[in-house]
């Protein structure tokens, strides 16, 4: 296998892995706060949509990302508002929003589809893009990723170390005991929805803009329910999140190892790769139970309302 | 400044829909005082606990602090103020550790992670309450978790220490380590108000009580100068009977063997069964103590059937081994069981009373080819309402709508009609008040007489020592002796929950110290 080959399937990995990434690392963080949204492919197309309506107008890339954030939160703030302020179910909430995005963005990006926008170029252009295998993958990445990079850092120390972090965790377990210890259990449960829903709209954002440059109806095809899973499997913990999105990036390029290799595989099965890939190898990881516990937010998907 | 109370309560009225929680109540704390809040169940004092903590808002009153009329809004305020609270059912977190746990509490306050960890184990030290802050919450022992409970008060400027039922999750032991921890407290100016079914307790530990009944205050009185006997006739009023004498039974033939009953152990959170040897004989009762999390849950699961051991042969009900089956093919043979959790494993939350009566009682005459018949299954459901003293609007109330007490009255009449062969219980009148103990613990003892073989695990000793004719202790899925209440003394029992059974069968004849609160 050549250098070059090993070089461009690290990069596109990469590339590839990222909006998962985004998606999973919102939901996880929405997650451990004990709600379950599971309108993430809703709002990702949302974002999708947005960004790439926004980046048309202005052709200016940081204009469209704000924009994705910003209706992404907004539809995350719709849920938040059925789910924890009318306490409703929170399934039957998250699958409506996703029916409701994937409907509405088809509607508004109606006129859109197939024009053009400038693509995100690579943050810098350096040297060190040419070092062997890792210098493409490490240097030569768009702004979202590195962006993407940074956020993996600041959840995990956010968890890990500071206090607001533990509070989302204790609203996850016990939004009761929290309420009665005098945590602000409504407002941590909207910002961390409101957190999920700024990143999946970021990563539609990334779809639209920098990904494929371009609008297509359901372009998302699929990513926000696998992220859900991811989040799932990686047992809420951030190093198999990022572990998983990035081994569905690098299942999802298969296409283009096995023409790079010229194997002669049927392209469905090549499509379906990711998917299978990214599953089993989390089913596996997750299946010491005790461990588990340890992470899963216990009061997961249960509606909850202060009683005075 | 000591004319001035710690904290005066005036006038505090709180309504639900459908019921006065709280009716003018007045409560006065002194500083460095302990005092008693006493009632039923629903009898307000949860209410008027969580008022004082800020967690409910009161309709109407006042409360005024050190002799400043405050108003409580959140438990932060409470916290600010120096009002620490321990609740009944512990406010923390079991995934997290002792620190985590108490830098939720504490806010900005918390400081330094390393410090603070270092400022626990200062300050649990010198209440003599070791702790490891590094330690997960689900690791540690129900006492232990109390601790951190009080740790966590103990570090903020506490002036009032607010004490949910303390003792009902303690080891004797324990009990007598928590009560120093209380009177070093007092010591130092800190006030304790004190919430309590047992008695005998509050005689011993309290310098003042407030009683109230149904919302509204019924007396005051210094408990030293008391009875346990008087002062539940303040709680339950005068028409109730209050006290009954138990007569022990010795029992017929071996009903139910268990003979070297080992289970593994699940995953970290379960305990594994050691080799279990138990029998109970027809028209008897016999009683495990231990805290929970010893085996209990594991015991009584093996027992009922909810876990299925297909391989053992380790529990022979009337003469055959019934390890292979499945619960219900268990109650078919004559078996009952009433579970520790109510809502879940002992009644369906979202059905009504009628339905959770047949639940597991349909192989009487209420089902024909598997028909219901709605007449019958009415009829039972009022039969155990009325028999049971439960307090519901109708037999078509959701199980979940009923207060714990009267749900658990309800499902122990359910079972108790049964007239099982073999009635194996989990914590029977846990969180009952007196009143209704009185008619579950005659129900029993009815059963008892007419040859039911009866096993009772509960962590209320007073109960424990009351009805049963032979008592031994859990402690980490090891099984103690069994000894006739009178020939076992407290502090036996005591060592016996906390492991040590290597006086296990000695010194039978010393019966110092059996109970001299009744």
């Amino acid at each position: 296998m050549d250098i070059n080959l090993i070089t461009n399937i690290l990069f596109a990995m990469i590339l590839t892995g990222t909006p998962l990434l985004l998606v999973a690392l919102g939901e996880m963080v929405c997650e451990k706060s004990g709600v379950l949204n599971l309108g993430q492919e809703g709002m990702m197309l949302m974002g999708a949509v947005a960004g790439f309506i926004a980046m048309y107008h202005t052709d200016n890339h940081f204009l469209g990302f704000v924009f994705a954030m910003l209706v992404g939160m907004a539809m995350s703030l719709l849920f938040g508002f059925i789910a924890l302020h009318l306490n409703a179910n929170q399934v039957a909430a998250g699958l409506a929003l996703t029916i409701f995005g994937t409907g509405l963005s088809a509607f508004l990006g109606n006129d859109y589809e197939g024009k053009q926008i400038t693509v995100l170029p690579a943050l810098v252009e350096t040297e060190l893009q040419n070092i062997p295998i890792i210098g493409k993958a490490l240097f030569a990445q768009n702004a979202i990723v590195y962006l993407s990079w940074v956020l993996i850092v600041v959840v995990y120390l956010f968890f890990r170390y500071h206090r607001q972090g533990l509070s989302v965790r204790a609203v996850g377990e016990d939004p009761t005991v929290a309420s009665n210890i005098g945590l602000p259990v409504m407002r941590i449960r909207y910002l961390s929805v409101m957190f999920g829903g700024a990143m999946a709209g970021l990563a539609g954002g990334y779809l639209s803009i920098a990904y494929t440059p371009m609008w297509t109806e359901g372009m998302v095809s699929g990513k926000g329910w696998i992220a859900l899973t991811l989040v799932v499997f990686a047992s809420w913990r951030i190093e198999r999140i990022v572990l998983g999105a990035y081994l569905f990036g690098f299942a999802s390029i298969m296409h283009l190892v096995a023409q790079g290799l010229n194997w002669s595989i049927s392209s469905n099965l090549l499509a379906m790769m990711p998917y299978v890939a990214t599953l089993v190898v989390l089913v596996m990881l997750s299946r010491d139970k005790q461990r588990l516990k340890l992470f899963e937010p216990m009061a997961l998907g249960k509606p909850w309302h202060k009683n005075s | 400044m000591n004319n001035v109370k710690r904290l005066a309560m005036l006038g505090i009225t709180k309504e639900y829909p459908g019921c006065k929680a709280n009716d003018d109540v007045f409560l006065n704390i002194e500083h460095g005082e302990i005092h008693a809040l006493l009632g039923e169940n629903g009898a307000g004092k949860s209410t008027l606990m969580k008022m004082l903590y800020g967690v409910v808002k009161p309709d109407a009153g006042t409360i005024v602090w050190n002799g400043k009329e405050v108003s409580i809004s959140e438990p932060a305020v409470a916290r600010g103020l120096g009002i620490g609270m321990v609740f009944q059912h512990f406010s923390l977190f079991e995934t997290l550790t002792v620190t985590e746990n108490i830098a939720l509490v504490l806010g900005a306050e918390a400081g330094n992670p390393k410090t603070l960890a270092a400022r626990i184990k200062k300050t649990s030290e010198r209440y003599g309450m070791p702790l490891d802050p590094e330690r997960r919450i689900s690791s540690l022992s129900t006492g232990e978790r109390q601790r951190v409970e009080i740790v966590r008060c103990l570090l903020l400027d506490l002036q009032l220490l607010i004490l949910d039922e303390p003792t009902s999750v303690l080891t004797p032991q324990e009990v007598d380590d928590l009560f120093k921890t209380l009177k070093q407290l007092t010591k130092e100016g800190c006030s304790v108000l004190f919430i309590s079914h047992k008695l005998h307790e509050v005689t011993e530990l309290c310098d003042s009580a407030t009683i109230l009944r149904a919302g509204k205050v019924t007396g005051h009185c210094n408990p030293k100068d008391e009875t346990s006997e008087s002062i539940a006739r303040m709680m339950v009023g005068d028409d109730i009977a209050i006290s009954n004498e138990c007569r022990r039974a010795v029992g017929g033939e071996v009903f139910v063997d268990i003979a070297n009953l080992s289970t593994p152990a699940l995953s970290q959170f379960d305990i594994a069964l050691k080799s279990i040897n138990l029998q109970v004989k027809k028209g008897e009762i016999v009683g495990i103590a231990g805290i929970a999390g010893n085996g209990q849950d594991e015991l009584f699961k093996a027992l009922s059937g909810e876990e299925i051991h297909r391989h053992s042969k380790a529990i022979k009900f009337a003469g055959d081994f019934v390890d292979h089956l499945s619960p219900l093919a268990r109650r078919r043979l004559g078996m009952a069981f009433v579970p520790e959790d109510r809502l879940g494993r002992g009644a369906v939350p979202e059905l009504d009373l009628r339905d959770n009566a047949l639940l597991t009682s349909f192989d009487s005459d209420l089902v024909k080819h598997g028909f219901l018949n709605k007449a019958n299954i009415t009829a039972l459901a009022d039969h155990i309402i009325e028999k049971y003293k439960v307090k519901t609007a109708g037999n078509h109330d959701a199980a979940e709508s009923l207060s714990g007490g009267n749900l658990q009255k309800f499902i122990v009449g359910r079972e108790v009609e049964q007239e099982p062969l073999f009635l194996l219980m989990s914590h029977p009148t846990w969180g009952v008040d007196i009143g209704a103990q009185v008619a579950i613990h005659q129900a029993i003892l009815e059963l008892r007489d007419r040859g039911c073989a009866i096993l009772i695990v509960s962590e209320d000793l007073d109960e424990l020592y009351k009805v049963c004719d032979r008592l031994g202790a859990l402690c980490d899925g090891e099984l103690s002796d069994f000894l006739e209440p009178e020939a076992l003394p407290l502090v036996k029992l005591g060592q016996w929950m906390a492991g040590d059974f290597d006086t296990a069968s000695t010194n039978v004849e010393s019966k110092q110290g059996v109970l001299t609160h009744d």
